[in-house]
């Protein structure tokens, strides 16, 4: 098999990870290599694809191989595919070659599980010290670790990577159980800890030794899907809500599962993969890891699912009035933070503007704020934006309709990484 | 009086214009350089590019505020109609009432230099991905197609990560290339460029990416609107994975493969865009 079959065959078999950024590592220029990791804050997209999402790295599997039967995924081992390996030194040339032609960042290399985990994790190794230490790749680096895999390795694998993630796929043990049945929930959490635990200590040891090396600098992330079982919006949000605690997880990535096979336990070959319930989980993780929300303010027992209505924010408000209108020239930054119109950057320059001479309504557009959300909760000066006259009905419908633009196809909306930042 | 200036287009011809207008106690009404001269009812005042003045008035800027500095240097890499009396107004602020107004992005002088180097800032963070290299016989050759001047600011991305290779950059809308050698890059206007064709080695790589963005789509998503809201269609002229069957396709190496003629020639300096 040549190398451009092996890399389609590769790539069909990786697409279905969320997981495509080059955020939160540095790595600079190094005399003798390839490269640098420049974008600490946002991620670099080098493309897009058809279906809209941003094209970071290389992601491709070492092989498709697998030993584990999944029910929801392609490389399952019952799946009649085709299957392909990649040799280390072929994935280190795309990448390279890749790499200096400025289509990617880097490498996402994930694996499906050739005859052990252990031994699927060898190779992993094996490719990546090449990449790193023969081809002098100095770019990012995001590796999957695979569950079950002995400790040893994984430690090994963090050294040569930027990014670590173990994708818990299933929101639930139940899930596991019935759809993964070789994965337990006890093989994924493990190494999660370890890599946490890893790279905290790599981080106290370069406060002590400047060139102590460096574990996963750009820390780790997991997957999760959604709509391939029956879990809720609530368990998903809170499970996410502990990852980000007790884990020190980065990001958690949702995936709207695709069906890809007939199975009793699964939803059928026709339905459409829930694109706007992946939407408003992604509107509502950016409120907890930026706005201050907490999963239990959006969602409650009585309430298990987003309103798909309107996003998490409004809908948060719309059961708040009573904490509106909030006057801009006066209020803290988390409290400009809850209204909806108002994001991180918009609210940063109130807070510096504000300083200059008192805020009007008029000021605000051009801060940033987006007044078709924002004028039914704020004041500037005292005011309201004039003429403006609404009741709670008409506080909806009005809601709605300004979102309504950008989301164009019910269905068919996808979370855009730089939008939801600025407008949610 | 109203007086219109005439420059030589560059920075430091636009510092001097500043310089001048205070030490004559006027007013410009408007600026004009290279060729797009027009007939007008004001007055006109042609100013040499003074480095000496230049400098003063850039330490007096930075001096008051580094961001303002820096606003200055950026906003005239910018197409906003009439830079040039924008910056200026930015500038007779800062001097008249301190930096004070800095702070407020919605000040009247301020917004639209600010959304015009946001624009510049936008259009430098989508190229450092979607710019696309070729090797050309070992040397790296790229071309871009941007309404700002983004090389001064783009040249600093790629000559960090691509700091031991040759390679260059051009710029077809304000023609100018940035050429790197390890250790030392500079931007020469450069009046028509044409990319030499891939050689066997080049074209399958194309291939190989053209292959890996095919596939890496999931078809049940497919969202045209999602990926040009993200990537407007003006970015994929100069893409890899956007080209037609020709583009990877290589010559046979009987056709000689000459890595292209990189000579700057000489060509009036910056365009208005």
């Amino acid at each position: 098999m040549d190398v451009l079959e092996k890399l389609t065959v590769l790539t069909d078999a990786a697409k279905y990870d969320a997981a495509c950024t080059s955020s939160g590592g540095t790595r600079t220029a190094k005399k003798g290599y390839i490269g640098n990791t420049s974008t600490a804050l946002a991620g670099c997209c080098h493309t897009f694809s058809a279906d809209g999402r941003c094209v970071t790295l290389l992601k491709v599997l070492l092989t498709n191989r697998c030993v584990y039967d999944c029910k929801y995924c392609v490389n399952r081992r019952s799946n009649d595919t085709k299957r392909a390996a990649f040799t280390p030194e072929e994935l280190a040339d795309l990448t390279i070659q890749f790499y200096r032609r400025n289509y990617i960042e880097g490498l996402f290399l994930s694996s499906g599980v050739f005859r052990s985990p252990d031994y699927t994790t060898e190779l992993m190794i094996q490719a990546l010290s090449l990449l790193r230490e023969q081809y002098r790749f100095n770019g990012y680096i995001h590796a999957k670790a695979i569950p079950g895999a002995a400790p040893e390795l994984v430690e090994r694998l963090g050294f040569l990577a930027d990014r670590l993630s173990v994708n818990i796929e299933l929101p639930s043990e139940a899930g596991l159980k019935s759809l993964a049945p070789d994965k337990t929930k006890g093989a994924i959490l493990a190494p999660m800890r370890q890599i946490q635990t890893r790279n905290q200590q790599s981080r106290e040891e370069l406060v002590k030794y400047r060139h102590a090396p460096r574990f996963a600098p750009a820390g780790q992330s997991t997957q999760l899907i959604v709509g391939a079982t029956q879990d809720t919006d609530f368990h998903i949000l809170r499970l996410t809500q502990g990852l980000y605690d007790r884990y020190s997880l980065k990001r958690v990535f949702y995936s709207a599962y695709v069906p890809v096979v007939e199975h009793a336990l699964l939803p059928a070959k026709d339905v459409k993969p829930p694109l706007l319930r992946e939407h408003r989980l992604y509107q509502a993780d950016w409120l907890l890891r930026f706005y201050g929300f907490r999963a239990e303010e959006l969602l409650d027992e009585g309430n298990q699912d987003f309103d798909t209505r309107v996003d998490p924010k409004c809908s948060w408000a719309l059961a708040h009035l009573d904490f509106f209108p909030v006057e801009v020239n006066t209020a803290a930054y988390e409290t400009l933070l809850r209204i909806p119109g108002v994001g991180v950057t918009s609210a940063r320059r109130i807070l510096s503007a504000r300083r200059v001479g008192p805020l009007h309504i008029d000021n605000l557009k051009k801060l940033g704020v987006v007044m078709k959300r924002a004028q039914y909760f704020l004041t500037a000066s005292g005011k309201m934006a004039e003429g403006l006259r609404f009741t709670p009905d008409s506080l909806l419908r009005g809601l709605i309709a300004a979102e309504r633009p950008l989301l164009p196809q019910q269905e068919a909306v996808q979370l855009s990484l730089f939008d939801s930042a600025e407008t949610a | 009086m109203d007086v219109i200036y005439h420059y030589d287009g560059s920075f430091d011809g636009f510092l001097s214009c500043i310089f001048d207008s205070y030490a004559h106690r006027e007013i410009p009404a408007g600026f004009c350089s290279g060729e797009d001269g027009v007939f007008t009812l004001f007055d006109s005042r042609t100013v040499p590019q003074n480095p000496e003045h230049a400098a003063r008035v850039l330490r007096k800027v930075a001096a008051l505020s580094p961001e303002a500095a820096v606003l200055l240097r950026r906003g005239f890499l910018t197409c906003l109609p009439e830079k040039e009396l924008r910056l200026f107004q930015v500038v007779a602020k800062l001097l008249r009432e301190g930096p004070g107004f800095l702070r407020n992005r919605s000040d009247g002088t301020l917004y639209p230099v600010i959304r015009a180097v946001q624009h510049l800032n936008g259009e430098v963070h989508l190229l450092k991905g979607f710019v696309r290299f070729s090797d050309l016989g070992g040397v790296l050759g790229g071309e871009i197609e941007p309404k700002n001047r983004v090389l001064p600011v783009l040249g600093g991305h790629f000559t960090a990560r691509f700091h031991n290779e040759p390679f260059f950059l051009y710029d077809r809308t304000h023609k100018e290339a940035l050429f790197h050698v390890p250790g030392q890059s500079v931007i020469r206007p450069l009046a028509s460029f044409q990319m030499a064709p891939p050689d066997e080695m080049e074209a399958h790589y194309r291939l190989l990416w053209k292959r890996f963005y095919d596939t890496i789509a999931i078809k049940e998503r497919e969202n045209p609107r999602l990926r040009m809201s993200n990537m407007p269609k003006r970015y994929w002229g100069t893409m890899t994975e956007f080209q037609g069957e020709a583009y990877f396709q290589p010559v046979s190496a009987a056709a000689g493969l000459s890595p292209p003629s990189i000579q700057p020639s000489l060509s009036p300096g910056t365009e208005p865009c």
